[in-house]
């Protein structure tokens, strides 16, 4: 496995080596001195890598004719040198396949090497083996190595695996702490009070999903799929009808100036016959699908809710090791109107994962989920476990914690969505992985009935309404929406759901506010006093993110885009005091005095984690989180 | 004229190191590897001659374990157009590697070797120079410009030194090492990355090349450098010179 892992990381260099962040740390000087030196040498060899290997041939399944099987009508793809004469919405959302850009054809394009994408890919592959048939399929992820950004809890729920791979066990899949232990607890500052469990984690396994998903990874190159990381999803190409036709990767080697440099690689853009995204929480490409098509409207489904999630794994003490006990806890630190809550999972090898989730609708824009975190270490019901013991690896993500209420229509003419991009966690249950799976096994299951038989892919629709995910997610509907009344009336909603009606409640509460709408202005508020880090329990941010082995070539374009330039000055510090500067878990985003000692927004867009609370949290909406250079961002191994 | 670069599969230098608890290494399980950044470099310059036609072929090679393999996959994405995997297990220190090289040059007969000057895990310095040593070849340490004459067999390389640029003339077949300032590595495409899968990778052994690995280094404890203590606010001058007379000894 270990081989597939770092074979992985060959498509990354470039990025690291020669980036100029690497020049300036080894250097301590400016790059510009490195870069001033174009040579004979180096033009030609620009010339020669851009004229390499004009197109790759076509790899159509011989006999069918694209997108001839799927509506019954060709569509007409735009040629390549990039003459559309599309609308101009079309043109706007998706890009012709510019002149220059190289294309590579597959049957199936996924987006995105996690759970979902992995499982779809791995699916087909099967249905090609039990039908005798072979389809192309290639995985592209934006991480340096598959797993890289991968974090979750996790205790697994291995019914989909089972599904998939039932010989997980004996192909030395890496789940092996079943859970022993399931404690509940109720925190308030000084005291850990125990409640019932209302998990039922019997048959679940504490592990490290990163992984697990480069052990997926390695299945899935075994059964021939073509896995890509270090290559990032930029763009989605359409046709003349705007049906997705596949997407294209970010051009590599541009300036923060957005010149190109010595080394500017022109992105590919990679066809499908059908392209599934799977790019995880807050996709930016499933987002921007999902506005395009009108998903959410096409189900009257409500908006997406999110929590942010910030997690360490510790390497403790022998004697207080106890692997596969698992404990949650509510209450302190966070108060009565936010949701959310910790996580305590033993995993193997003295290897603890602690953290605490945070609902995106918290009011109070002073709050900080990163600094909420370290509160909670120092618990004295946590501390003795964590005392001794060093961080290994630290991380955040956001959760989607909308259930069935939010998960938009999840296809669209071209393709479908997959796993937490359309939203399946099981709230209630803090699961989301195994429906993930489920997810996108049944979207290739549609697809290969599409691009064999010709049926259409609504059947994805229709065989996940009818599988075990809606039923779990119907069941779990209720549970977060209580919260939004507050937390007593949430633990009692709850309690009449689990103990009265199992489930079959008549009615479907519904999602408050939209996340960022939830924030109150700051002066409805006061600051919070957060204590310092102690370093040994609590860390600062930079000490946290070193332990993420997070980077980004800092010589590229701020992948995080303000849609107004001015608006944070003029918005987000007036009204909400900055909470950008305080929901970031990676220290991004900074309010910094200029010379005339105005305070001016400053994004450290190398430090990224690609949560997407950014994306989600800001109040008017102004940042939008776009993919950087592949290969960049966080480096998860155990997470 | 073949060329021949030697590229070491390291952990990537983004990552943070931690030292295995019993003192005998670096925690490598789990961790990301990479190319060696001034591998890169060199193979980077090799490929630039190549394409500027002043070579012929260029051949990545690397010696270590099983793993290796995945290095010389990306050396080959970038542009390399064949690959040798010595394999061998446990530590190889830089006077086996220089013999193993030794052993491969014979075999392969190139005009021209590059290495990066270091590798970034134990920052030796001194595999470049003792292949150059082993083979009797002229080097061209810490270069920052290389400029090959064909006709003349020579090459000029511009090495960084501590006083400044020193302009060397190495007659062919030489040596090279590459600093930092040489060039900025290409990006693999992903066509590229496609058509490495099928290029060809010989595979050695040191026995197999008659070259015993042994060495007379055993790394006896590995250590993390000391915490860096917190700072002292002093409150007058007189304390200072306390303080760096009685506590540094520095005065």
């Amino acid at each position: 496995m270990n081989r597939l892992v770092s074979f992985r990381s060959k498509s990354r260099i470039g990025t690291t080596p020669c980036s100029s962040s690497f020049y300036a740390r080894l250097l301590g000087s400016s790059i510009d001195a490195s870069r001033t030196r174009s040579t004979a040498n180096a033009s030609d060899s620009l010339a020669t890598v851009s004229r390499c290997s004009s197109l790759v041939p076509a790899r159509t399944l011989t006999g069918s004719s694209l997108f001839g099987s799927r509506n019954g009508s060709s569509a007409r793809l735009s040629n390549l040198t990039g003459h559309g004469g599309s609308q101009g919405v079309a043109r706007r959302f998706c890009s012709d396949a510019a002149a220059e850009r190289e294309s590579m054809e597959y049957d199936v394009v996924i987006v995105g090497a996690g759970p979902a994408g992995l499982s779809a890919a791995i699916r087909l592959k099967q249905l090609c083996g039990e039908k005798g048939v072979d389809l192309s399929v290639c995985v592209v992820e934006k991480g340096a190595e598959v797993g890289a950004h991968i974090i979750s809890g996790n205790v697994f729920e291995p019914r989909a695996l089972d599904e998939l791979l039932p010989e997980w066990e004996k192909e030395e899949a890496p789940i092996s702490v079943s859970v022993s232990s399931d404690k509940f607890w109720f925190l308030t500052k000084d005291r850990a009070f125990s409640l019932p469990s209302p998990f039922d984690n019997k048959n679940n396994y504490v592990i490290s999903l990163s992984q697990l998903v480069r052990w997926m990874g390695s299945k899935a190159e075994e059964y021939g799929v073509e896995i890509y990381p270090g290559f990032a999803a930029s763009e989605i190409l359409c046709d003349d009808n705007g049906s997705v036709i596949g997407i294209g990767t970010n051009d590599m080697g541009v300036a923060k100036n957005g010149s190109k440099k010595e080394n500017f690689q022109r992105g590919v853009a990679l066809k499908g016959r059908v392209t599934l995204f799977a790019e995880g929480c807050r996709g930016s490409l499933s987002e921007k699908i999902i506005k395009k098509y009108h998903l959410r409207e096409k189900r009257n489904a409500q908006h997406q809710t999110y929590a942010l999630g910030i997690k360490e794994v510790w390497e403790i003490d022998e004697s207080k090791h106890q692997p596969g006990a698992v404990i949650h806890t509510l209450g302190w630190p966070l108060d009565q109107k936010t949701y959310g809550g910790s996580f305590l999972y033993h995993m193997s090898e003295r290897q603890v994962a602690i953290g605490l989730v945070v609902a995106l609708n918290y009011k109070n824009p002073y709050l900080s989920p990163y600094e909420e975190f370290q509160k909670l270490k120092h618990h004295p019901a946590i501390k003795p476990i964590l005392e001794d013991g060093t961080v290994i690896q630290y991380g955040a993500r956001t959760l989607n914690e909308g259930g069935i209420q939010s998960v938009p229509y999840p296809v669209f003419p071209g393709g479908a969505i997959i796993g937490c991009s359309a939203g399946f966690l099981n709230v209630p249950k803090i699961k989301g992985t195994h429906t993930a799976m489920k997810s996108g096994m049944l979207a290739a299951e549609a697809a290969f009935g599409t691009l064999l038989e010709g049926s259409n892919l609504d059947s994805y629709w229709t065989t996940l309404q009818n599988s075990w995910v809606w039923e779990e997610l119907h069941k779990a509907r209720n549970y977060r929406p209580a919260f939004d009344h507050g937390f007593i009336p949430g633990m009692a909603i709850s309690a009449v759901e689990h103990y009265l009606f199992r489930g079959k409640s008549p009615f479907t509460l519904k999602h408050g506010k939209p996340d960022h709408e939830a924030t109150n202005v700051a002066r409805s508020h006061s600051p919070i006093e957060y204590p310092k880090p102690d370093g040994v329990l609590s860390f600062d941010v930079p000490t946290s993110l070193h332990r993420s082995n997070t980077n980004h070539d800092h010589d590229q374009p701020a992948h995080l885009k303000l849609r107004d330039p001015e608006m944070p000055t003029q918005v987000n510090l007036p009204e909400y005091d900055g909470p950008e500067s305080r929901y970031c878990p990676a220290r991004v985003y900074e309010y910094v005095p200029e010379e005339s000692g105005q305070l001016k927004l400053q994004i450290n867009a190398q430090n990224c984690l690609h949560c997407k609370a950014c994306d989600i949290k800001d109040p008017k909406q102004n940042i939008e989180w776009t993919v950087p250079e592949g290969g960049g961002g966080p480096g998860y191994s155990v997470m | 004229m073949k060329i021949m670069v030697a590229v070491k599969r390291v952990i990537d230098y983004a990552v943070k190191i931690r030292v295995k608890a019993d003192k005998s290494g670096v925690e490598t399980q789990n961790v990301k590897m990479s190319m060696n950044p001034f591998c890169e470099i060199a193979l980077e310059e090799a490929l630039r001659i190549k394409e500027a036609g002043l070579a012929s072929e260029v051949v990545a090679v690397t010696m270590g374990p099983k793993q290796s393999i995945d290095t010389l996959r990306t050396g080959l994405a970038m542009g390399a157009d064949r690959g040798i995997h010595v394999e061998a297990t446990g530590d190889l220190f830089p006077l086996a590697v220089a013999k193993l090289f030794k052993a491969l040059v014979e075999i392969e007969k190139p005009g021209l070797i590059i290495l990066g000057k270091q590798a970034i895990d134990n920052d030796c310095n001194q595999t470049g120079q003792m292949v150059a040593g082993l083979l009797g070849w002229p080097q061209g340490t810490f270069a920052s410009k290389v400029v090959l004459d064909k006709e003349k067999q020579e090459v000029m390389v511009d090495r960084e030194v501590d006083g400044g640029l020193e302009t060397l003339c190495l007659n062919l077949p030489a040596v090279i090492t590459t600093d930092l300032r040489l060039n900025q590595p290409r990006y693999a495409t992903l066509p590229n990355i496609m058509k490495a899968k099928s290029k060809p990778v010989k595979k050695y052994t040191p026995e197999e090349l008659n070259v015993a690995t042994n060495s007379d280094l055993e790394v006896v404890e590995v250590t993390e450098p000391p915490k860096r203590k917190a700072g002292v606010l002093v409150s007058s001058v007189d304390e200072l010179i306390d303080k760096l007379k009685n506590e540094a000894h520095v005065i």
